[in-house]
């Protein structure tokens, strides 16, 4: 059934999957929530507020959702990564407990305020408390990923006699280049999220023939801000992402791109399948040289393959890293291709018309989770066998203490209750989406009672 | 440097338990207090806008502890793995409950809700009291700094405990009785009408039993664990915090018989905030202590480097500033009774 450790890495790895499915939408929301309360604020068109008000909604179910599964997320660390903890704690407890100190508090506050207090705060008011539940979210995404990215390359740390980490320099964690590079590119996966499932359901409005004007707002702003997240998510934010990993994980570049002999001139595998017995790659698509150009901006550059590092430091899942770095990039590329061609559409007034776009719009918008999810796997796939990238292996972090079986048993429990929770999910959501935006008499918006996730 | 952090968890600890303790409370009583939809309604009101903030505390606490004591948050968490994973379910349980109640109005859909609502609440305060009461009384560490507690053994306080024996939920017994107490002295202060009645009527009720079990309780912790005795017979100053205490349970009672509603309710606040201090003075400077004391996590073991210690001083005052900012505003916008048939600060049109 699996050693303690393995049981151990699928716990989180299940565990913050699925947490992250709400936070991508909810980032993107928030974003895209406060542009539609700016236009109301400035243009003083109740049909902005109304629109805003139906994405509140989704937003509330999502976030209570993100709220509850991500408390165990910061639990996990003590409770399955002990050794980690431990050791790491000093360094990375201090943007875990910024996070909840900062941004959680920010969060609860004002999203109680934003669902509920419209009334009350008046107009400049909810924009405020709008603007600051997407300040708390997206400060929140930073010191997470700041937190990892302390984890892909550590700095401003020292070792103490006991051999745990300590913290040397506050800046440096706070700025760790890997985290400056990271947190645009997360973002934007973010952004697309909630423009694709904003667009989504734009074009499901179209289709259905019901509550065309608002279909034609969500449209408009989630192609609009779409296309520009699509392009920035690949250049430049990907690319930086690229030349970090060429920098600090080179082996992990190496086993992305499916590279198991070292060259001058190295392809790129557009599709392939690795093949980890016998070193090389199958049935592989390339473009020559694109690699080498890539990563080092240069034709015939010398890129290092798996071949150059020990097998001991390769990531230990070198399939699953590559399909999920071929997935991440190839839906990239398809978003851009969507994103372009609707946003043309719309310039040319004639989206609305093309019932084809908005089929593919509609269909288009589970794929954004898939990317960021493929993205995420990326990045701690790519880590590996490293806990903390040189320093620390994954197989020295887990809890000593708590065993396969106990660890089995809480996983099992999680996936059920998640099951559940997936389940509402839905049925929630369909059922706001299916009520729709236009105010009636006697809907929930009558008379709910204020609850606020944080 | 580690006993100002020793301080400042015990103050978020403290603030969790005063603010989401009467959220918990109040969860406990719903059925108790409130018999139609509408009362429902209107106690899942008076914790709406704020019982997500409240729990912030025990986030932020714990990502504090995590920063400040590695060692006790990796050993104590994997320590008490199993219960700890159901405080998670639990805390799952509710904040579904609570937000998605009154999403749809059904005869089906609510008291369902309502039940997991109240049954999560009602297990949460034994089990974060049951929590409490395993750090007094210790746990099994041993040389390597760790421990794995299983939920039961025999029941009894030898060298192999589990989370459950007597002295444990004895605490969580208290601790349930206490935040029902607390939750009702709340919902007195937030509601009007039927449920405002039978509020300050648990309220009285429970302060007896509060009052049995807290006396019950202090005298057995007394032998259960010895630091305790010894720190208050060290630092004689300390008796000032369960004196506070005691001040602040009378002081429900005699508050709740002038019908002062808000004054009941901070009294409550004084009792806990007593009560809670006065644990933390009796252990301190161990943080986790073990059943054998050779093994006892303390202060100076547990910490994290000095650096990070002192610049973390720095951004949690900010960080605590500006929380203290929103949450006096938001308590502000949300001041006032709530009615039965109020429309409960809704939006629309």
């Amino acid at each position: 059934m699996g050693s303690a450790l393995d049981v151990h890495r699928l716990h989180f790895a299940f565990t913050v999957t699925f947490h992250y499915l709400f936070p991508q939408l909810t980032m993107g929301l928030a974003l895209l929530i406060v542009i539609l309360k700016t236009v109301a604020l400035r243009t003083g068109d109740e049909h902005y507020n109304r629109a805003a008000r139906f994405w509140a909604k989704i937003f509330g179910i999502n976030f209570a959702i993100g709220v509850v599964t991500g408390i165990p997320m910061e639990f996990q660390f003590g409770t399955n990564w002990a050794e980690f903890s431990k050791a790491a704690g000093g360094v990375i407890g201090q943007t875990l407990a910024m996070e909840g100190v900062f941004s959680f508090f920010l969060e609860s506050s004002f999203l109680g305020l934003f669902l509920f207090g419209e009334k009350r705060l008046g107009q400049v008011g909810h924009w405020v408390a709008a603007f600051l539940v997407f300040l708390g979210s997206w400060m929140s995404g930073y010191l997470i990923v700041a937190t990892d990215a302390w984890m892909q390359h550590p700095v401003g740390y020292h070792r103490l006699p006991d051999g745990q980490f300590a913290l040397a320099s506050f800046w440096q964690l706070l700025l760790n280049p890997w985290a400056l590079g990271q947190y645009p590119h997360n973002m934007l996966g973010a952004v697309q999220t909630g423009c694709f499932v904003m667009a989504a359901v734009g074009s499901f409005y179209l289709l259905a023939r019901r509550d065309i004007v608002y279909g034609r707002t969500f449209l408009r702003l989630g192609v609009a801000v779409g296309i520009i997240a699509a392009i920035l998510q690949l250049v430049p934010t990907g690319d930086i992402q690229g030349v970090l990993i060429a920098r600090h994980q080179p082996v992990t570049l190496a086993a992305m791109e499916g590279l198991f002999v070292s060259q001058e001139g190295a392809p790129l595998a557009i599709l392939g399948q690795p093949n980890v017995s016998q070193r090389k790659l199958n049935n592989p698509l390339e473009v020559p040289n694109m690699l080498s150009f890539l990563t080092y901006r240069k034709w015939s550059a010398h890129v290092k393959g798996l071949d150059a590092f020990p097998e001991q430091d390769w990531p230990d899942t070198v399939e699953l890293l590559y399909y999920s770095y071929h997935i991440m990039v190839g839906l990239g590329t398809i978003f851009i291709a969507v994103m372009g061609l609707a946003a043309i559409l719309l310039w040319r007034k004639k989206l609305f018309e093309s019932r084809w776009m908005l089929w593919l719009l509609m269909l288009c918008a589970p794929l954004p989770y898939i990317a960021n999810t493929a993205g995420w796997m990326t990045a701690e796939l790519g880590r590996q066998p490293w806990l903390i990238y040189g320093i620390m292996r994954t197989a020295h972090g887990a809890s000593p203490r708590v065993d396969a079986g106990s660890a089995w048993f809480t996983l099992i429990g999680f996936m059920g209750m998640y099951t559940v929770l997936a389940i509402l999910w839905l049925f929630l959501v369909y059922r706001e989406i299916e009520f729709g935006p236009e105010p009636k008499v006697h809907s929930i918006e009558d008379s709910p009672v204020p609850v606020a996730g944080d | 440097m580690e006993t100002l952090w020793f301080c400042l968890v015990a103050v978020m600890v403290a603030m969790y338990v005063l603010l989401d303790g009467f959220d918990l409370g109040a969860g406990a009583i719903h059925f108790l207090v409130a018999r139609t939809d509408e009362e429902r309604r209107q106690v899942i009101a008076t914790i709406g806008p704020v019982w997500d903030g409240n729990e912030v505390w025990l986030l932020a606490a714990g990502g504090v502890l995590y920063f400040a004591f590695p060692l006790l948050y990796a050993s104590g968490f994997s320590g008490f793995y199993l219960p700890l994973m159901m405080v998670l379910w639990l805390l799952i349980l509710r904040g579904t409950s609570i937000e998605f109640r009154n999403h749809i109005r059904s005869a089906v859909w609510t008291p369902f809700w309502d039940s997991f609502f109240s049954l999560s609440s009602l297990l949460l305060a034994v089990f974060l009291g049951a929590a409490l009461g395993n750090v007094v009384r210790g746990v099994p560490l041993d040389e390597t700094g760790y421990f794995f507690e299983p939920l039961w053994t025999n029941f009894r306080l030898g060298d192999h405990t589990g989370i459950l024996d007597w002295y444990t939920i004895l605490v969580g017994a208290t601790a349930l009785v206490v935040l029902m107490m607390h939750g009702s002295l709340w919902v007195q202060l937030k509601t009007e009408g039927p449920v405002r009645t039978r509020s300050a009527r648990v309220a009285s009720t429970t302060w007896w039993a509060v009052l049995i079990l807290t006396g019950l309780l202090t005298m057995i912790t007394f032998q259960v664990q010895s630091q305790v005795v010894a720190n208050f017979r060290t630092w004689p100053a300390g008796y000032i915090l369960p004196a506070l205490a005691i001040a602040g349970l009378a002081g429900v009672q005699f508050e709740l018989r002038r019908g002062k509603e808000l004054n009941a309710f901070l009294a409550s606040c004084a009792y806990l905030l007593g009560m809670l201090t006065s644990v933390v003075f009796g252990v301190y400077p161990m943080v986790l202590p073990a059943r054998n004391p050779m093994y006892s996590l303390t202060i100076s073991n547990a910490k994290a480097g000095d650096y990070g210690l002192k610049v973390g001083v720095i951004w949690w005052i900010i960080g605590m500033i500006l929380a203290a900012g929103y949450f006096t505003y938001v308590y502000r916008t949300f001041a006032g009774k709530i009615s039965a048939n109020s429309d409960h600060y809704s939006h629309g049109d």
